[in-house]
């Protein structure tokens, strides 16, 4: 079998600016507001050569680098690594959407991406409308819609609704219809970056089983999820990427294994602050934060997942005097629902520090039973109703994974919190029923 | 069914130009699907729905007239002063309307260009593809207006489309540029509403160009839309309007660089779109 598509020395980098935060500490409004004075009388001057001015403070970031390897027809490679691996911007690099900073790549057929469901469907139109018009987004023709449609409906199951603008739609039917479109794509290579997760349970199946179809039919299928489950279920072969480079490829299997081991090793969920986005008046800075799953026995364990307990561990240092300040601990999921708000004040204690001394803050969320999935933590310091001290919104991401006990079958069910339970069958006699009737 | 050496293609930095004008063609249909779009989604939820594309322009020529035909007394030159504004409203309103949807075009499908590729230039097109719609309703109304005074155009009125295509030109270059300078400025979000506001005046849309002296009627042309002004009245309204030939050349000129600077710029900052936007 040939190479559908063969990578050479892949490599993307980005260029961040950040302000540089020892001054952005201490800056007044009026240096804010001369400084943006200054900057728009010289784009408006020059508004092609500001570019050459020099930045106050930039850093290279390489999304990815130095990625090589061959794809071969009919194979569907998943792609797994933490957040900010690069596993994205490869997608993205691959439908032609970003270009690569250095390396090549050469693709044997069309290629369609299922980045995200749904882009392009527009609110006002109806079903049958956007059907035509994500197609053609996605890249089919007329005919090539035409010639599905009826598939398409069938599978998003909304025949009734085809004439309703989907806004009036509800969120499950918009998603549905919307995955429809997208998996009736006739392209020799499918990218999928994280769409699995959509839709009702019985929904989820058929997703999964229509991967399965799309896969037997001899198309080259390339996956990025965060859900074990899904990759093992679906790949053929499996990539890990970290820091944007390639660490290591082979079977599921062994790929898994060796990215949950290496999450294990390395200080998992550490993370330095000092070039996070803070907001707050600066009378207190977060300096890092780190997480540690730990068991019931308060050892670590290898990963997040329902039921176990989360340390954080914060250090903060005062630049002014502190008196009587709340910590905050926040998670949000991926919506950006806060879900966890853990503070001091509830628990009646507060943090005082003198100028410039550091504290470390720990604080111990027991029997966390989160849904398998990813959650950035967020931070605060300050008094309520009078002032932030600091604050961070993503301070750190962590994944959360379905605990092995409680769990039979890992599909990604909807829902937040993954409560324990029993359950208990019995079959109802015919008779019964007709009397309690 | 698929001869997959149709769509081998290699992705190098700086490379991507090369099946551009191929993926153009192939992705035709999206063209036609996103101005398809733009055309049903404008009046939804509207009251008066398309008769918004009739009352713009019809309000405008009515206080046009009103204040340079009859306070400021300007020169007709023998035509009706509805439709000699009316000749120049239509052209103007196009590039208009072209110039503010294109210019935002963009940023409007922001989401679209963050997760798709389809060759970005479709976007601002297809933008100016719906103000040429509402062109064309508004042609109509121009044609209503005639029938009302009973003024009968001649042969040239059949050159119109010539300096149709001279205003697309004109409006699809401007959009093309605005709309790729708005992705990394959003300055331009502020700066286009006013080029359209204060163009209106100083383009001879509510007086015949003819008021302008003759020493600076070259300079005047400088302003495309003085060219293709001039020439909408000069097919529609016919007679003793004449084309001042200088400065017609001048703003096609003027239309044809824009266009390709537009063009250029669009093509050398497109690849960072996603990265910028």
């Amino acid at each position: 079998m040939s190479s559908v598509i063969t990578i050479e020395n892949l490599g993307k980098k980005y260029i961040l600016s950040h302000q540089d935060q020892q001054k952005a500490r201490y800056l007044a409004l009026r240096d804010v507001m001369t400084r943006s004075v200054k900057n728009l009388g010289r784009k408006i001057i020059h508004p092609l050569s500001s570019e050459k001015q020099p930045k106050p403070n930039h850093e290279e970031f390489w999304a990815l680098r130095e990625i090589s390897f061959d794809i071969r027809q009919g194979e569907r490679l998943g792609i797994i690594g933490r957040n900010g691996a690069g596993k994205s911007t490869l997608l993205k690099i691959l439908s032609r959407i970003t270009e690569p900073t250095t390396g090549k790549v050469r693709c044997n057929g069309r290629v369609a991406s299922l980045l995200e469901v749904g882009t392009g469907f527009h609110p006002e139109l109806t079903g049958r409308e956007n059907i035509f018009l994500n197609g053609a987004i996605l890249g089919m023709s007329r005919e090539e819609i035409k010639r599905k449609f009826d598939e398409i409906v069938d599978f998003a199951e909304v025949e009734k609704f085809l004439d309703t603008p989907v806004k009036r739609y509800s969120s499950g039917m918009y998603v549905r219809l919307a995955f429809a479109v997208a998996a009736h794509l006739e392209t020799e290579i499918l990218l999928v970056d994280e769409v699995l997760a959509v839709g009702d349970v019985q929904f989820q199946k058929k997703c999964l089983g229509k991967m399965d179809e799309v896969a037997s039919d001899g198309k080259t299928v390339l996956l990025v999820s965060h859900n074990m489950a899904t990759i093992s279920s679906l790949s053929t072969k499996c990539i890990l990427l970290d820091e944007g480079r390639l660490i290591d490829h082979g079977t599921p299997q062994k790929i898994i294994e060796t990215f949950q081991k290496e999450l294990s090793d390395t200080a998992f969920g550490q993370s330095d602050l000092s070039h996070a986005d803070h907001y707050g008046n600066g009378r207190g800075r977060f300096l890092s934060i780190s997480m540690r799953p730990v068991d019931k026995k308060a050892e670590t364990l290898a990963y997040a997942e329902a039921g176990c307990d989360l340390e954080f561990e914060l250090v903060v240092k005062a630049y002014t005097d502190l008196n009587s300040t709340t910590v905050a601990l926040t998670i949000y999921d991926q919506q950006g629902v806060r879900i966890i708000d853990a503070n001091t004040l509830i628990q009646g204690k507060a943090l005082t520090l003198k100028k410039g001394d550091k504290a470390a803050v720990k604080f111990l969320l027991k029997n966390v039973r989160l849904k398998p999935g990813v959650y950035t933590a967020g931070l605060w310091l300050g008094i309520i109703n009078q002032f932030d001290a600091d604050g961070v919104r993503y301070a750190t991401t962590f994944n959360m994974e379905a605990s092995r006990e409680d769990t039979l079958f890992s599909a990604p069910f909807p829902g937040i919190y993954a409560c324990e339970f029993e359950h208990d069958i019995k079959t109802i006699d015919v008779e019964d029923a007709m009397e309690s009737d | 069914m698929n001869d997959k050496t149709d769509f081998t293609f290699v992705i190098e930095a700086g490379r991507t130009e090369r099946h551009y004008w191929k993926d153009l063609w192939s992705y035709r249909e999206l063209f036609y699907f996103l101005a398809w779009r733009d055309i049903l989604v404008r009046y939804k939820q509207t009251a008066i729905g398309v008769s918004w594309s009739i009352f713009r322009p019809l309000l405008t020529m009515i206080v046009f007239t009103i204040i340079f035909g009859k306070l400021a007394r300007m020169p007709s030159g023998g035509a009706p002063y509805p439709i000699l504004v009316f000749a120049a409203m239509l052209p103007w309103q196009f590039f208009g309307n072209a110039l503010a949807e294109s210019s935002n075009s963009l940023i409007d499908n922001a989401n679209m260009l963050t997760k798709v590729y389809f060759p970005r230039l479709i976007v601002p097109a297809s933008a100016v593809i719906v103000a040429l719609v509402d062109f064309l309703i508004s042609f109509v109304l121009l044609l209503l207006l005639m029938a009302l005074y009973r003024f009968v155009p001649d042969w040239r009125i059949l050159t119109l489309p010539l300096f149709l295509l001279m205003a697309f030109f004109a409006s699809f270059g401007c959009g093309m540029w605005l709309s790729a300078l708005n992705v990394k400025y959003r300055d331009f979000r502020y700066i286009v509403p006013f080029i359209v506001q204060f163009g209106l005046y100083i383009s001879p849309v509510g007086f015949s160009s003819d008021v302008v002296p003759d020493k600076w009627r070259l300079l005047y042309s400088l302003n495309p839309m003085v060219g293709v002004i001039d020439g909408f009245r000069w097919a529609i309204i016919g007679g003793e309007s004449r084309i001042y030939l200088p400065g017609f050349i001048m703003s096609v000129v003027v239309t044809l660089l824009v266009s390709l600077v537009g063009i250029r710029y669009f093509r050398k900052t497109e690849r960072q779109f996603a990265d910028i936007i």
